[in-house]
């Protein structure tokens, strides 16, 4: 069985198992939640998409970024570009924009990725600072008024389609041997040149997949509104989505997964409190820091804990049977 | 093997090392002896490509190739490894994941032949496969970040201050293993404080001080010497 599993074919068709699943499961959904639960369930994968590319960036391969909205705003104005400008279909456009926005993660990468720590926090905020202006100022973005007329083209489907192949592909570059190397370089990056890591090349494939991700959480974004403007993209997206990481626990993809959940519904589920909805949330964020201070699953082993519940059932069934 | 000329490194206005020159042939142990602050660690790390020379006619040769200003990775993958100051193991990855980090120049997965070599040398690396890095003490991470640099299958071996925070007991027992992996075939340069212990398991050694070499000979020699003695030997 186990090795079944190691053929990489067996592993493909598995993996277009599981998209398939997915698509069939999500449409079914789709028919049965109301429009606004929907649309909520919409906005979690959109911002899983992007969360696990800052995940890669900040959780696993240690470096604070603080300008994933850029990535994010790139992915949404290249897409709506091609599909409204250049008639491109849609998914084709979601393609573009991570394209486009990976581009931008590689080209920013070499300069800043001599930074390190805070240094290279101010200076990724500094640079989303640029694009938000640039965008402001150009013509073809239509500034600060705001790009109109995207089609909506996004759907539930689609959006969790993405993020369960987004979710694979991480978990797979997790246990290569180049994630490897980017959890090594979190973890000492001076022992990692040691060994002979090329540091530079792993943090700028770490930044350029977390900039692919979050052009394509963007594209999707895009799509979704059907219009876009520079605020959109502002500061606090990136706290947003540094929030869904920091709070699922740095360098866990299930927590990431359960960060986007929690933090895109609670403004929603918050809804009643009216004004004091904000406030709460804080709150929420600080108590939920305070608790489990490494995030949700932060040093959770999910593999390891799901084994031991297993054994703790079966030992107590052992002994009933006595 | 390895060869040095006129090598200086500054941190900025501070010169560590001025005009470094040595020599290091295959299958010796050679000792870089001196004080805090001569500059010992800082040559380890320029050999190895961690730090660069700050004068343009420096030259560093490792098998006739000229390395200096190289990256790190690169002089790596041509045979050289380093151990840095403070271990510098993983701390949240396993033994086994350090020591699979530590081939990670190599080609294809390492097979199990290169993990018993390693096991061969420490036997308590085994022992604890499965633990974390970071719970190991002082000396067993000294053992797992030496044994993680042979992961790379070395021809030179730098080593930087291996009895650092180490029980007496304990430096005996990792010196031994320095001299049975150079027995199997490792040239080593090492970089201790502990000159008494560095020019027993030495064929030859260097004194730094204040970023000079101020001496060079065979250990024997050395370790009789009259000023070394006051100096380094507390006698």
């Amino acid at each position: 069985m186990k090795k079944l599993l190691d053929n990489w074919l067996v592993q493909f068709l598995l993996f277009l198992c599981v998209l398939g699943l997915t698509a069939f499961i999500t449409d079914a959904i789709g028919d049965v939640l109301p429009p606004y639960l929907l649309m909520i369930g919409l906005f979690i994968g959109i911002n899983l998409i992007m969360a696990l590319g800052l995940n890669l960036i900040t959780g696993v391969t240690g470096q604070l970024s603080l300008g994933h909205a850029a990535f994010m705003s790139i992915g949404a104005y290249a897409s709506a570009i091609a599909t409204v400008n250049y008639h491109v279909p849609f998914l084709g456009g979601v393609l573009i924009g991570g394209l486009v926005a990976c581009l931008f993660g590689i080209v920013i990468g070499f300069p800043t990725l001599r930074l390190t720590g805070d240094y290279l926090a101010i200076a990724t905020l500094g640079f989303a600072e640029i694009v938000r202006v640039q965008f402001t100022n150009m013509k073809i973005t239509n500034g600060a008024i705001g790009f109109l007329g995207i089609q909506g083209s996004t759907t539930f489907p689609i959006v969790m389609t993405i993020a369960v192949i987004t979710i694979i592909l991480m978990v797979w570059l997790e246990n290569s041997r180049n994630g490897r190397a980017m959890l090594a370089i979190r973890e000492d990056e001076i022992a990692s040149s040691a060994v002979g890591i090329n540091t530079t090349l792993y943090k700028i494939q770490a930044f350029a997949i977390g900039a692919f991700c979050a052009g394509v959480g963007g594209a999707l974004f895009a799509h979704t509104t059907t219009f876009i403007q520079p605020t959109d993209f502002g500061f606090m997206k990136s706290v947003d989505i540094l929030s869904i990481v920091v709070l699922g626990g740095l360098g866990s993809i299930p927590g990431t997964v359960i960060g986007a959940i929690v933090l895109t519904a609670a403004p929603e589920i918050l809804r009643p409190l009216a004004n004091y909805r904000m406030m709460v949330y804080g709150v929420l964020l600080v108590i939920i820091m305070i608790f489990r201070p490494y995030g949700l699953l932060g040093g959770v082993n999910l593999r390891k804990a799901v084994r031991r519940a297993f054994m703790l059932t079966k030992k107590k069934q052992a002994g009933r049977e006595e | 093997m390895l060869k040095l000329e006129n090598i200086s490194v500054s941190y900025g206005s501070i010169k560590a090392i001025h005009n470094i020159s040595l020599e290091v042939k295959s299958g010796e142990i050679v000792a870089l002896i001196g004080a805090n602050g001569a500059g010992k660690s800082t040559t380890l790390r320029t050999i190895s490509g961690l730090s660069k020379p700050s004068n343009k006619d420096s030259k560093i040769t490792f098998k006739d190739v000229q390395i200096q200003g190289a990256s790190p990775h690169k002089i790596v993958e041509m045979g050289l490894s380093h151990v840095p100051e403070g271990r510098r193991v993983f701390p949240d990855m396993s033994v086994y994941e350090n020591l699979l980090m530590g081939a990670h120049t190599r080609k294809g997965k390492p097979g199990q032949g290169d993990f018993d070599r390693v096991y061969h040398h420490f036997p308590r690396l085994k022992e604890r496969i499965k633990q974390l890095a970071g719970t190991l003490s002082g000396g067993e991470q000294q053992m797992l970040a030496m044994g993680r640099a042979l992961m790379a299958q070395p021809d030179l071996l730098l080593l930087d201050e291996p009895s650092m925070g180490l029980a007496p007991m304990l430096v005996e027992e990792i010196f031994h293993i320095i001299e049975d992996i150079n027995v199997a075939g490792t040239t080593i340069l090492l970089v201790e404080q502990n000159a008494h212990l560095a020019l027993e398991i030495s064929n030859r050694a260097y004194v730094l001080e204040t970023g000079e070499i101020v001496l060079e000979g065979l250990a024997p020699d050395l370790a009789q010497n009259e000023d070394i003695r006051k100096a380094y030997l507390g006698e």
